[in-house]
Formats: C-alpha cells, sequence, structure tokens
C-alpha cells in the first residue's frame, strides 16, 4: 500500500518555497498569492477528476471498495503500520554498552495518561531475560518468623489489587541539570510510564511471613537477573502502598519489565521497582548497595553525596506542542501534558506561553489518582509570534513544581537525580518548537 | 438466669472461634485475621543459603574467606581488565572504577575532588562501604558471568582494585577479619548524608516554588535553547513524530520524509541484538570480545572461515582474542548462527 505523501494535512508551503517577506506575509494573513502559487502546482498533477474537491473524498478509496481483513488474522493486535514513528529509542552517547543502558518513552506521541506495554521506556543493567514463569520463585526472609518461597501460581492465589502508577527512573531529566542537551520530551522526559499494576499487596506477604514489626525497618528487595540488583525500601513505604506485581495494563509483565515479578514501588524512583523479582529480605538497617551507594546518588555542590533518595517530586511536562516539533499554522492548539507527584495526587496544573510572567489553571482530565500521571489539557491561540511554554504542577502537599535556577540553587548542577524543574519549550515565528531553559 | 448463661455461652463461641483465627505463631498479623493455608511454603536453609548473598555496611553476610593483591592482579587481568582497563581507568565501556583520591583523603574519609565542577566520579570516589563493593562484585561480576568468582577470588579482586586506587599495599591479603580496618581507609567513607526530604513522603522539601499567576516577577532569561549544530544528534526527529496531528514532526515540505516504508523482514544486526551479542560485542570497537569489523578483517579471504564462525557462535570457544572465552550460546539456531557469520565476515 502507497501512502500519501502528506495524508489529509494542510501544511505549510516549505521554507525555501517562500522567501522571509513572504513567511511575514502569509503569517500577516495575505494567502492570495500563495493561492496562485497552489493552483499551479495542482495544475501538474494527472487531471484524474474534474470534480472539484478533496481526491480522498472524491475517489473512493480501495478500503471502501473491496473485502478486508479477517478476525484473528494476527492473534495479537499491533498498531498501525502508520504508526512506526513512535518507537522507543537510546539516546546516542549516553551508554557505551546496550544491555546497561536505558530506552526513552515517546512521550510526544501517547494520549491520555495509560503507557502502552511495547512503549514503556527500560531501564536495564546487566540485559534483559525471558524468565519461564514455572521455573520463577520469590523467597521473604530476614526478620521474619518463617522464611517463604512462594511459586507465581501460589502469589497469584493471594488476594489481588489493581491500582494505577507512574514509574520514573531518578535519573529522568538528569542530562539537562546543567544546559538543555537532547531536542525531544522523549529524551528529556521518556524514563517516565504510567500502568494498571495488578499484584499482592506487599504488607499480606510481609504479615504471612510475620516479620518483625519493631525491628524491621528496612527491606531489601532483589531481582533474579545477572545483576541481581538491589535496594533498600523503608518499611513505611513498603507497608502503606509497595506491591509485587505481575500484571501490566491487562496482560502479564513484558520481559523487559520484569516478566513474571516486579516490585512496584508507588513514587519512588523506578530503581526500587526492583524487575525479575526474587527474594525480599527484612532488615534492622538500610542495605547500602551497588543502587545507593555509588549510583543513584546525590552529589550536592559542598561534595557531599545523599544516599538513599527516593521520592519523586511533584513535576510536570508539556507533551505537545513540544521539541523537535513544528506547529502547522497560526491559530488554536490544544497545549497538552502530563503531571505527576510521588507525595499524592495532582491539584492543580498552570501553563505560561510568556516564559512564566503570566500563568493559567489547565483542566485536569479524570482520573486524577494518586501517584500516578494525570493529564492536562488547555486552550491556547498561537499568534505566530515567539512563546515559551512552560507548565507548574502543585500536588496535595501545596509543593509547587520548582524552576532549574531554584533547584539549582539548592543542589548545583551535577545531581543527575532528581531533576524535576519546569521545562520550557521555545516557539519560534517559523512554528519550530525547541527545547530550551527560561526562568 | 437461662438467658445469662446462653449468653454466656456464646460469648465463649465467639471467643473459640477468634481464637481459631490466631495464626500459628505469634507476631503475624494478617489483614483482618486472614490466613493463607497451602500457600507458599517454608523455605529450606540450603535454599536460604543459595540467595541470601547481600553484605551489609556492618559487614552481616559476609563469608569468611581472604585473598592477596597478587592474586586478585591475575583474575583481573584476565576477567576484569578487558572492559574495566589494566589500571581501572578505563572509561570505554564503563565509567572509570579509580582515579581522583588522595592520602588525604584517605585519611579525612572525604574525597575532594568531588567539589570540582567537571570531575570524573570513579567508583572509589563515591563508594563510601567496602561492603557495597565486595557484594556487588561478588553478585554480578564478571559483566558476561555474574556469581561466577568464588568467595576467595573475590576477596582477591577486591583487594587489587583497591591496591590500584592506593588504598592497600602490594603485599595486602584482604580477609573477612581485616575488612572493618580497611573500611576506616576508604576515601569517601564520611561523604554521604541522608536527605528526609527524598526518603520519606512526608519529608520536608528543599526548594519552594510560589504558584505566582500574573505579571510575576522574571526576567525571562532565555539560559539555554537546544542548539541548531546538535540537531541530527538524537537522529532524524522526522521519523520520531506521529504522521498526522496539531504538529509537524518536520518543517512543511518535508513530511514525504516522515512516511513509514514497508515493514522489512528483520536484519541481521536484529538477529544479534535478540541474542544479545552486543552485550560484549560491539560493530567496530572493542569490548569483552573483539569487534566484528576486526574478526572480519583477520579472516579476510578464509572461504572456510564461516562455518568455522558459525559453529564458535554455537558451541564458545577461546584463546584467539585473548583471554577472555567466548560462552556457547545454545538459544541460537544453526541458522541464525550462519547468518550471524556471513553478517560479520561481511563487515
Amino acid at each position: 500500500m502507497k501512502l500519501p505523501a502528506s495524508p489529509g494535512r494542510v501544511a505549510r508551503a516549505p521554507e525555501n518555497f517562500l522567501d522571509t517577506e513572504q513567511i511575514a506575509a502569509v503569517q500577516a494573513g495575505r494567502r492570495d498569492f500563495l493561492r496562485g502559487a497552489l493552483a499551479a502546482a495542482v495544475a501538474l498533477a494527472p487531471a484524474a477528476s474534474r470534480a472539484d474537491g478533496d481526491p480522498n473524498i472524491l475517489q473512493l478509496p480501495e478500503h471502501s471498495r473491496s473485502l478486508g481483513q479477517p478476525v484473528a488474522a494476527r492473534g495479537y493486535g499491533q498498531p498501525s503500520q502508520y504508526e512506526q514513528n513512535l518507537q522507543r529509542r537510546q539516546s546516542p552517547g549516553l551508554t557505551q554498552v546496550g544491555a546497561a543502558s536505558v530506552s526513552f518513552t515517546p512521550l510526544q506521541g501517547l494520549f491520555g495518561i495509560v503507557t502502552p506495554n511495547g512503549l514503556h521506556y527500560e531501564r536495564h543493567h546487566q540485559g534483559w531475560w525471558d524468565i519461564d514463569p514455572s521455573k520463577h520463585r520469590l523467597m521473604v526472609m530476614g526478620l521474619v518468623k518463617q522464611a517463604k518461597v512462594y511459586t507465581m501460581d501460589d502469589l497469584m492465589r493471594l488476594p489481588a489489587v489493581s491500582r494505577m502508577h507512574f514509574i520514573e527512573c531518578g535519573a529522568n531529566t538528569g542530562m539537562e541539570w546543567g544546559n538543555v542537551s537532547v531536542p525531544t520530551v522523549q529524551y528529556t522526559h521518556g524514563m517516565l510510564a504510567c500502568c494498571e499494576y495488578t499484584g499482592v499487596k506487599l504488607s499480606t506477604l510481609l504479615d504471612d511471613c510475620g516479620f518483625d514489626r519493631k525491628n524491621g525497618k528496612f527491606l531489601l528487595a532483589e531481582g533474579a537477573d545477572g545483576s541481581s540488583l538491589t535496594r533498600t525500601i523503608s518499611m513505611e513505604r513498603a507497608l502503606d502502598d509497595c506491591m509485587v506485581a505481575w500484571g501490566m495494563n491487562g496482560e502479564m509483565l513484558r520481559p523487559e519489565n520484569g516478566y513474571p515479578l516486579r516490585m512496584v514501588a508507588p513514587g519512588i524512583q523506578g530503581v526500587s521497582w526492583v524487575k525479575w523479582l526474587r527474594r525480599l529480605k527484612v532488615g534492622d538497617m538500610p542495605f547500602g548497595t551497588r543502587e545507593e551507594s555509588i549510583h543513584y546518588v546525590d552529589l550536592m555542590p559542598d561534595g557531599m553525596m545523599r544516599q538513599y533518595t527516593s521520592i519523586q517530586e511533584c513535576k510536570s511536562v508539556i507533551t505537545s506542542p513540544s521539541g523537535g516539533q513544528f506547529l502547522l499554522d497560526k491559530g488554536y492548539y490544544n497545549v497538552t501534558g502530563l503531571a505527576w507527584s510521588g507525595r499524592g495526587r495532582v491539584k492543580r496544573v498552570d501553563v505560561s506561553t510568556d516564559g512564566g510572567r503570566n500563568w493559567r489553571t489547565a483542566r485536569l482530565e479524570t482520573p486524577v489518582l494518586t501517584k500516578c500521571l494525570t493529564r492536562f489539557n488547555i486552550d491556547w491561540v498561537w499568534d505566530g509570534g515567539p512563546a515559551i511554554l512552560q507548565s507548574r504542577a502543585i500536588d496535595e502537599t501545596g509543593y509547587v513544581q520548582p524552576k532549574i535556577n531554584q533547584l539549582r540553587e539548592v543542589r548545583g548542577s551535577r545531581s543527575i537525580y532528581h531533576n524535576n524543574a519546569i521545562q520550557s519549550w521555545k516557539v519560534d515565528e517559523s512554528g519550530e518548537v525547541a527545547n530550551a531553559q527560561a526562568y | 438466669m437461662r438467658a445469662g448463661k446462653w449468653r454466656m455461652r456464646r460469648l465463649i463461641s465467639v471467643l473459640l472461634a477468634c481464637l481459631a483465627w490466631i495464626p500459628a505463631y505469634a507476631g503475624m498479623t494478617a489483614p483482618a485475621g486472614m490466613t493463607f493455608e497451602g500457600i507458599g511454603r517454608v523455605a529450606t536453609p540450603d535454599e536460604i543459603a543459595a540467595w541470601d548473598i547481600d553484605v551489609r555496611p556492618d559487614f552481616k553476610g559476609l563469608p569468611k574467606g581472604s585473598g592477596s593483591v597478587a592474586q586478585g592482579q591475575k583474575i583481573w587481568d584476565a576477567r576484569c581488565a578487558s572492559c574495566h582497563g589494566t589500571f581501572g581507568e578505563s572509561n570505554e565501556v564503563f565509567t572509570p572504577l579509580v582515579g581522583g583520591t588522595t592520602a588525604e583523603d584517605i585519611k579525612t574519609g572525604r574525597v575532594r575532588s568531588l567539589k570540582q565542577p567537571d570531575v570524573v566520579r570513579t567508583t572509589l570516589m563515591k563508594v563510601p562501604t567496602i561492603s557495597t563493593l565486595w557484594d556487588y562484585i561478588h553478585r554480578a561480576m564478571p559483566w558476561n558471568a555474574p556469581k561466577s568468582l568464588q568467595t576467595d577470588e573475590v576477596y582477591a579482586v577486591l583487594a587489587y582494585l583497591l591496591n590500584l586506587g592506593d588504598i592497600l599495599p602490594d603485599n595486602f591479603v584482604l580477609s573477612d577479619a581485616n575488612i572493618a580496618e580497611v573500611q576506616k581507609r576508604m576515601p569517601n567513607r564520611n561523604g554521604m548524608e541522608r536527605f528526609p526530604g527524598l526518603w520519606d513522603v512526608k519529608g520536608k522539601p528543599d526548594v519552594a516554588n510560589v504558584a505566582c499567576m500574573k505579571d510575576c516577577e522574571t526576567e525571562v532569561h532565555l539560559a539555554s535553547v537546544f542548539p541548531e549544530y546538535a540537531k541530527g544528534s538524537h537522529g532524524d526527529l522526522a521519523q520520531q513524530n506521529r504522521i498526522i496531528g496539531p504538529t509537524a514532526s518536520a518543517p512543511a515540505g518535508q513530511h514525504e520524509a516522515a512516511a513509514p516504508s514497508a515493514p522489512k523482514p528483520p536484519d541481521t544486526i536484529e538477529i544479534a541484538k535478540s541474542h544479545g551479542c552486543f552485550a560484549c560485542h560491539n560493530v567496530d570497537r572493542k569490548v569483552v570480545g573483539p569487534a566484528f569489523k576486526d574478526v572480519a578483517a583477520k579472516y579476510k579471504g578464509d572461504a572456510s572461515a564461516a562455518d568455522r564462525l558459525a559453529k564458535k557462535i554455537l558451541t564458545g570457544g577461546s584463546g584467539n582474542w585473548g583471554s577472555v572465552p567466548m560462552p556457547p550460546n545454545t538459544t541460537v539456531s544453526p541458522a541464525d548462527a550462519a547468518a550471524l557469520a556471513r553478517w560479520v565476515l561481511g563487515l
């Protein structure tokens, strides 16, 4: 099937087609001379029909004139062939080896709050595996009355809960602590996803093993892969809303996301959501693992490092229009984006189109859930002039998403992790949107 | 009287019913008294020993054993240097392990160079606890064969790594008996702090913005804009947006470029990716194993090389490219192995 060059789009003429003066004329609303130019272009096309109108309407397409595909032609459905541009992608040069790397979610093209499973970002420390679920085991041990082993069958017999939460890598937006360094929202904010998880509450498992409530203040979670990644989680968080999950948006976890079992630690940075989870250990002190002693430590200006930082603070980003995109023309736009907080619900999102001088409150789409992505939308009429788009989220604790300079005043620019600053997108007269920092 | 007796009997039976719900072991507090009989089972001591590998900062979990700097050097050169460099200094594959620490840091327990603005942060500059290194080498190293080092080998490798960082002398033998003393020499042992604001969900954040709405005091200082010359740094951005929608992914007139081409059969490079070849190899750079292009150059003009290489992909081998063995790849089909061999040799 041949794809039309610009299916159904009214696009502006190429920049090299018009000179600067003419572009200004178009933006001033003078389109008469352009109509002449387009008429000339149409005249070159084969005279297929004399009827006046869109050939997509006038000439009935094949799909309206013949028989389509049968049911179950694809046992597991795939996105349309026209959607191939939205892929998980790596940021070139960020890492040297693909098995210890990250791929980013294409937030620029996603709707609502749910991340499609195939587009969920990946972060692996020693490669991913597709583990046979019938051979996977979870051991709960340490300060417990009885150390226990659970099969997947066992776990899936326990009382299940289903909850929607965001997951964000602690290093999301980490490349932007100094200057802007990546072009699009996929790379600035794409270590972010949101799914409905199904699993058993951690408190249910810990109770089942009779954990030591007095001394068991910390929990170690460990993966079954080569890295056997470990992280310390506070018992307070573990008992509050952490879960051991196998379900992800209605199906089993994807292998890249920890099939068949992962930790879900709402509001806490993604590294604690241990994948291929094999062991939980109750302890009386933090475990000082590599991912909390060498990595995922935040370097402060005085050379001290913050250890055991966990909570992902309130943050938001406009996903469209966003870096690397071009506004089609002057006029109406629905500015849309995502907001979230590791401390609870998003209470409000404000949007500025003038770099932060004036703000308007956006519409929050439902559902607005705790420690979950929230979609916001707001009307904007682009007058063709330069603009700087920003969003600012406020969570239910009253915390207001900070500006990058406010973060830098306290943390300097070398923290790598926990950058929740307001994101700026600069729009120029040509309609091009670029990543920028404005405050 | 009768009513009182009945009430008493009822009270006793309720109490008995409650007791029946009390779990077999004290301290268990399942929700609403729920027990999950038959779900899960008690772990055996051997099972616990097999998986209970973590070593804490107070050395709980550390197995008895020892290893010398000299023994560590041998293991290092054979199994670690290909990624981390002979001196632990390499940044080819991972960030460097060694460098940036001084004798003064060992005294103070604070790495001074961490204050410098653009310093490369090595592992020894950051790590506060020696237990972290023991634990991680033991659980996750070497890169392509995690958990293959014996206890004494872990001590030896760690001793050599700390020797490379001038923390331990050449003749040192590291053991469970002296590791606590070595901890007192870790250069950044006093360089970590806790920040409750990012640990406790109710913690106090360290920045506070205000939600000003109108004529806010700001100069709108454009501090940084993505530079023109870097626009190609992340590939063709026009190919990374949907072909329809409120925005275009390329300047108008260049939309043809955004049209996806027909799906292609998987490239050999995809086969290589799917079998994890790139965990150890790169096309044009040596990683753990040789660069594929170097393999192609070595066997250029050798007609029988494709068959031999295909066999080696399946069964593994060693000796041609240094001491790191290539493991057998049991998940690769013979057809895929042949395709991979042809592809590598054609590079």
